[in-house]
Order: C-alpha cells, then sequence, then structure tokens
C-alpha cells in the first residue's frame, strides 16, 4: 500500500507541476496577445479563418454562442455517422470492415461528438482506418475543444461587466485545436511510440507460432496481429478526456498501454488539462487563489477515494483466500490483489489508481477490466461519476460544473449568514442559482430515472451479465456513464442493443447539452452585471471554509442523491464475498 | 446566419482535416522514420518469418515451455484480433470454478511445484493478451520446464532471470517476465540440442 501511496502522490504532483506552466501558456492564447507560439501559429490560424470567412474579433452573446456550438456538434456528429455508414466502401480499410450497423453509428457518433467515449462496438474488429482517424480522432480533438469553449465562455461571464460578449465561438474553438490540443498530443504520441505504441497503416500481420497448440479442435499454428494508426489517437484520447479505445481492450491492450511509464504518462495524461484549466481560471478572473482552492477541494475529493479503491483491489479476492492461491502484495507478484481483469505491467493498484482517474476526469479509459474489480473498488469509479464529474472533472466540462458548485457553494454561504451571495465580485441572483440547479439536477434525475426503466423492462435487464447485487451495479454502471459524459463501462453488459444503444444516447445528449447550456445562460446574464467591491461580509473564495463548502456541496448531491443505489449495488456486493465464505466453511 | 453557418461548415472542415489526415499521417511519418521497430507492433523475426510481437501475449501448452496467464480471448485464447477481459465480477461464482479448474491443471502439470500458486496464473488478463508473468509466476513453473525441456533447473532460473524487466527506474511497476522472449530462449537452444524444438512444431 505504500507503494500505491506513492504512486498516486507522483501521479498528482507530476500533473501539476506540468499543468501550472500550461496554464499559463493557455491564458496567453485566448488573450489573442503575441508571444512565441503566436509568432508561429498566427499565420496559420488567420489562413484558416480567411478561408471560412471568420472574423475573428466579432463577439458572440450567450445565444449566440450557443448556437454556434451546436451547429459544431451537429456538423460533427452528422459526419461521423455518415462516414460510419459508408466505410466499407472507403479507403485506408485494409480488412474490409463493412459499414458500421445504423444503431451502434447512431450510439458511436452522439458519443463521440460529446466527449463520452461510450463504445458498444469492438475497435479492432468493427473500425477501418480511415473511420478511427477521420471519424474517431477528430471528435476526440474536437469534443474535447468544445469542452474548453464552454468554460471559456463562463469565466468571461464572470470576468467581464456590463457586456453579453462572452467571445467568438469559432476562434475559441480553432485556437484550443491549434495551440493546445495538436501540439501536446503531438509530443505525446511521439513518447508513447517510443515506448512501443503502435502507429502504421499496414494490414493486420500473421505471426508463425514456435508452438502450435490446438483449441476446441482446431490446430493453430497462427496468431494474427491486429494493428493501425493508435498513437495518434491514443495521445489525444487520454489528453483530452475521450477514453474511446482503438482496441477492444483499451488501455488494457499492450499496443495502446505497453509499459509501466506509458501507464504512469496516461494517468498524468488524463487530469493534465482539467487541472491546467483550474490554472487558466486563476489566471483569466485574476484570482489565482481561489484556482487553488478549487484544486485543493478537487485533491480532498479524490486522495482518499483513489486510495480506498486501490486499499480494496491489493486486498484480493477473499473468495480466493482458501483455495491453494497467492494474493500477497510481493513485487515477485507484480504486487498481488486482485488480478483478474488485470495486467501483470500493470499491477492492480495503478489498475485501480486508473480507474478513479478516468472517472473522476470524464476520460473514461480502462486499463483493467471494471466489471472485475472488487466491489468497492467498481463503487469508487460509480461515485467519482456521480459526483457530476468535478473532481478535475472533463476537459472544460469539469471546471464548469464546479463552477457551478462553487456559485451554490456560496449561495448556501450567504443563506447562512443572511447577506446576498457573490462570486468574485458578482452579485448571485436567483437567475444564476436556477440555472446552475438546473445544470447540476440534470445528471441525478437521468441516472435514477434510466437505471429505473432499465431494471424494471425485460430489454434492460437482458443486457446483464454478472448474477446477483453485481448485475444491479452493471445497469447502474451502464447508464452513469453516458449520462455523465465519461464513456468508460462494466463490460460485461452487452450494450450493442436497440435498447441500451437508444437509452445511452438519450442520457449522452440530455447529459451534455441539458447540463452546459444553462451554465451558458447563467454566463451571459452574470457578463452583464457590475462587478461589486468585496464587502465584510464577502465570503473570501481562498479560505478552508469555502473549500468546505464546495467539498460539502458536491459531496452532499453525489452522496445523498445516489447512496440508496450504490448500497444495493457494490456496498451489497462487497458484505456478500465474506457472507459466501462463513457459509462454507 | 447563413453566413455564420457556412462559416462553421468551412472551419468544421478545415479542423477535420487537420486533425484527421495531416496530425495522424505526419505522426505515422515520423513513426516509420524514428521508431520503425515499435511502430510496426515490436516484431520478433525468426530466420525471415514473424514469430510474434515483443509486446503480445502468446498461448503455450507444451510441458517444456512456460505457460502464460490465461486468456478470455474467443474463439482461441491470446486471439490478437479479439482483445477483451473475462469481465467475470469478483463475487461471480462463474469466476471461481474458472480459477478451481485452473488450479487443477497447474497441480497436475507443475507437481514438484512448491508453495501456492501465484495468483496472475490463475486469473485472465484485461486484454487476454497480456505478454508478462510475475516473476513468482515464471519460478513456480521452473521445476517443471526444465525436467520436461532436459535443462538443469539452475539454468532455467538464469533463463528467467535474463528474461526479467525491472521497474522504470526502479520505481514505476513491478519487475515482469516476457513469457514469448524466455520461450524464445528456449526455443533456440532445443532446436540446437534437436529437441523438443524440432517435435513442437
Amino acid at each position: 500500500m505504500n507503494l500505491a501511496i506513492a504512486l498516486t502522490a507522483a501521479v498528482l504532483l507530476v500533473a501539476i507541476f506540468l499543468a501550472v506552466p500550461i496554464g499559463r501558456y493557455m491564458y496567453m492564447v485566448y488573450s489573442g496577445e503575441r508571444f512565441w507560439a503566436s509568432r508561429i501559429l498566427a499565420p496559420v490560424e488567420n489562413v484558416l479563418y480567411r478561408i471560412s470567412g471568420i472574423r475573428p474579433n466579432e463577439e458572440m452573446d450567450w445565444k449566440r454562442y450557443a448556437i454556434a456550438l451546436l451547429i459544431f456538434n451537429l456538423f460533427g456528429g452528422l459526419f461521423l455517422y455518415g462516414l460510419l455508414l459508408v466505410q466499407g466502401a472507403l479507403p485506408l480499410n485494409p480488412e474490409h470492415f463493412p459499414g458500421v450497423p445504423g444503431g451502434s453509428a447512431f450510439n458511436t457518433a452522439v458519443s463521440f461528438t460529446t466527449n463520452t467515449n461510450w463504445q458498444d462496438y469492438a475497435g479492432e474488429s468493427t473500425m477501418s482506418y480511415l473511420s478511427q482517424m477521420l471519424g474517431l480522432t477528430v471528435q476526440n480533438f474536437l469534443s474535447a475543444a468544445t469542452g474548453i469553449t464552454i468554460v471559456l465562455a463562463i469565466i468571461r461571464g464572470i470576468t467581464r461587466q456590463k457586456t453579453v460578449d462572452l467571445g467568438n465561438f469559432w476562434v475559441d474553438m480553432t485556437r484550443t485545436v491549434l495551440y493546445a490540443l495538436l501540439p501536446l498530443s503531438f509530443i505525446f504520441a511521439l513518447v508513447l511510440m517510443e515506448q512501443g505504441v503502435i502507429q502504421t497503416l499496414s494490414s493486420y500481420i500473421q505471426a508463425h507460432l514456435i508452438a502450435p497448440f490446438s483449441s476446441g479442435g482446431k490446430q493453430v499454428a497462427h496468431q494474427v496481429l491486429a494493428v493501425g494508426p493508435v498513437a495518434s489517437q491514443e495521445a489525444i484520447m487520454m489528453l483530452g478526456n475521450n477514453g474511446g479505445g482503438f482496441f477492444n481492450a483499451n488501455d488494457a491492450h499492450p499496443f495502446e498501454n505497453p509499459t509501466a511509464l506509458t501507464n504512469f504518462l496516461e494517468m498524468v495524461a488524463m487530469i493534465l488539462i482539467p487541472t491546467a484549466l483550474v490554472f487558466l481560471f486563476g489566471h483569466m478572473a485574476k484570482a489565482r487563489r481561489t484556482a487553488w482552492a478549487i484544486l485543493a477541494a478537487m485533491l480532498v475529493l479524490f486522495i482518499p477515494l483513489a486510495l480506498a479503491s486501490e486499499h480494496f483491489d491489493l486486498s484480493g479476492n477473499p473468495l480466493f483466500a482458501h483455495l491453494g492461491v497467492t494474493q500477497a502484495n510481493l513485487l515477485s507478484l507484480t504486487g498481488g490483489g486482485n488480478m483478474e481483469g488485470v495486467e501483470d505491467r500493470i499491477g492492480a493498484a495503478a489498475s485501480a489508481l486508473f480507474g478513479s482517474l478516468a472517472t473522476a476526469t470524464s476520460t473514461g479509459a480502462a486499463n483493467s477490466a471494471y466489471d472485475s474489480l472488487m466491489p468497492l473498488s467498481g463503487g469508487v469509479n460509480l461515485f467519482f461519476m456521480q459526483m457530476g464529474e468535478t473532481v478535475f472533472g472533463g476537459v472544460g466540462t469539469g471546471l464548469a460544473t464546479m463552477l457551478a458548485f462553487a456559485i451554490f457553494a456560496v449561495f448556501l454561504g450567504g443563506l447562512m449568514v443572511g447577506r446576498t451571495p457573490e462570486f468574485l465580485g458578482k452579485k448571485i441572483g436567483a437567475f444564476e442559482i436556477k440555472m446552475a440547479s438546473l445544470s447540476i439536477l440534470v445528471m441525478p434525475l437521468l441516472v435514477l430515472i434510466g437505471t429505473a426503466i432499465a431494471v424494471s423492462t425485460s430489454a434492460g435487464r437482458a443486457g446483464v451479465f454478472n448474477p446477483g447485487p453485481h448485475g444491479f451495479s452493471e445497469m447502474l454502471y451502464a447508464i452513469t456513464s453516458p449520462a455523465n459524459n465519461n464513456g468508460s463501462a462494466f463490460g460485461g453488459l452487452s450494450s450493442d442493443t436497440r435498447f441500451y444503444n437508444l437509452i445511452t444516447g438519450l442520457c449522452i445528449l440530455f447529459g451534455r447539452y441539458w447540463a452546459y447550456l444553462p451554465l451558458l445562460a447563467m454566463a451571459g446574464s452574470l457578463a452583464g452585471k457590475q462587478k461589486v467591491p468585496a464587502g465584510a461580509g464577502t465570503l473570501a473564495t481562498h479560505t478552508p471554509i469555502f473549500i468546505s463548502l464546495l467539498v460539502g456541496v458536491v459531496l452532499l448531491v453525489g452522496a445523498l442523491n445516489f447512496f440508496p443505489a450504490l448500497a444495493l449495488g457494490p456496498i451489497a456486493e462487497q458484505l456478500a464475498p465474506f457472507a459466501t465464505t462463513l457459509t462454507t466453511h | 446566419m447563413l453566413r455564420s453557418l457556412r462559416a462553421g461548415l468551412v472551419i468544421f472542415l478545415l479542423l477535420v482535416v487537420s486533425t484527421g489526415l495531416v496530425y495522424p499521417l505526419v505522426v505515422t511519418g515520423l513513426a516509420q522514420l524514428f521508431f520503425p521497430h515499435q511502430a510496426n507492433g515490436s516484431l520478433i523475426r525468426q530466420d525471415g518469418r514473424v514469430v510474434g510481437s515483443g509486446l503480445i501475449g502468446q498461448y503455450f501448452d507444451k510441458p517444456w515451455y512456460f505457460w502464460a496467464r490465461p486468456s478470455a480471448t474467443s474463439p482461441v485464447p491470446y486471439d490478437a484480433e479479439n482483445s477483451g477481459a473475462s469481465n467475470l465480477g469478483p463475487n461471480n461464482p462463474e469466476l471461481i470454478k474458472h480459477v478451481r479448474e485452473r488450479i487443477q491443471v497447474l497441480q497436475k502439470a507443475d507437481p514438484q511445484a512448491k508453495g501456492p500458486i501465484p495468483v496472475d496464473l490463475v486469473t485472465s488478463s484485461g486484454s487476454g493478451l497480456d505478454p508478462d508473468i510475475s516473476v513468482a509466476a515464471a519460478l513456480y513453473q521452473v521445476p517443471r520446464v526444465a525436467h520436461a525441456g532436459g535443462i538443469s533447473e539452475t539454468t532455467m532460473r538464469q533463463l528467467v532471470r535474463d528474461n526479467t524487466t525491472g521497474p522504470f527506474l526502479g520505481l514505476i511497476g513491478e519487475p515482469t517476465v516476457n513469457v514469448l522472449k524466455l520461450n524464445l530462449a528456449l526455443h533456440d537452444r532445443y532446436v540446437a540440442d534437436k529437441t523438443h524444438g524440432a517435435a513442437g512444431k
């Protein structure tokens, strides 16, 4: 467990260390000032604007910003949907995969356009290289950039006064891709390839086994290695909190995550931009101490839960205890613990930590089979998503929700002392609170109603793979993950059915747009207000009191809404193995 | 409004081309220039033929080779076109059944092995393609492989050590043994001695 604690600390420290300069860099980018990067990239940027006829200095109010965002996402979804349907007739398809069936193509298009990356298909047996590159990789970039545009507009709403302008969506989108996501992905892809992540357009490779074997009465003398342009997609999949794997096994696959070092860097990559955005907020709002306070609240929520998850998975499966198997936490056992669904080069602790990071952010990638995690470790994954993707959260959207929670926290603080709440000099009125509440409450509604529908219909129950409380957890997970735009899964559940394609698709759409459009409206309203100087009754937003209030609000929404559901799933199951062991001995 | 729509469509298409064609193709070009071995799958060749990838595990069932971890891929184990896990929950009776069966197979195959069975030898990996086993899992099999392969246990343990990769900078990750590379080292010896290498084919 000491090694697990050290690993957790190392990931967080490296990420924060790198996020400070990246946050500063992104601040320079969006400020529009000339600096070293814009000297190189501004000519490219201007050419893009000239071709498309964008006037970069034109400002948009919240409605125009939101409409531009929706139109852009609609283009993305339609383009991807069409591409998947007709991939069979297009080039770069060496394995001759046919077009993706309509239901799955719809689900995938919705899922990738919204940064969810829920996958009801197995990549290496479904997607052509062209679909992976021109379809999925593109949306890995654009959906992440969309998240960042959302938080940019919200931050401007907080910082600007007496205006309706929240920025220019096309400019924010272009700059995010060109200055931030492309260069970072490029560097990360090179590092990943050095370690062994593949990047090729070759067709699948046949290997001749040195020791053929027979399986199911058939002689097997060859192994066909599925390959493809993986590194370029893997880099943005982690940095952009997408999480949709090139291969079915996602980051458990050795070609996506070949070494303990790539695993470490992929964990850092998941929280890198979400953390950098907190610092970006600090710069833009001239409120660096508030930014650190928000980061502190995230860490207070993240660290204990992640360590608990690692602890339970390292403890191993109690049902193996009397079978003559050792799960001891020794280096010679690659760390031991619960190894079902875990890769040896990664180990149980780093798998559980990866799971926490992938669900605390909206990445949803998996380097182990989450369905096989120990019950409470899987429960931690669920709980991180159910906190509304705020602990680091999705690229952009995480901080957006966290700011909504922060506004909620000062509102509660204001109620306690009987004063009008204010956040960074802006008075918080009824409209802002309504919009923040709307945004925060959509997700629990989707999750609880969706799960209720899944549980009470035969189509919902038909997908379940594991018996008992774990089967309930599978359904809860399958609704929680899309509704939070996360995309990870308890993979045993058969999700490529009409029922799950439809319900997860709807959860994704409502979870994305109903949660963030109200926040844009809130930003529009805040931008029109004048800043007031802080008075004696102002709740300072950088103190331990504020951090506690913020943590409390996030926990109240998560814990109170979902505790009954969690009790029926992971918690009931954690108690069950001991019961079985007791009755058999 | 219409102008805005047109601008949006054009910038969308420009970004599609930059992130979906230019970026992955430039990365592919650089990959083939600087890291051709890794980018093409860390392939291992013998006599000009590809015998596998150093990163992808293979299934072995002959007693004179080290065995890899159980694999949940279908239709055959270690199917590198169909990666995937068992997805069995920790409390699923099916999981306990698989583990019990695997224990029986191992106990029958390794009667001289001492101590409890390392957990990674009875559980399937996340990808079904795990190239590694733990050091304990390799040492557990040493008596069987040495006996069946006609090589002393001391030499066999040395071979295991030679194919063990330590943690990165001694910090990140745990030591693991690459099963295919270890078995290829054995295969070379069997071919040289004209023993099981030929028999295995």
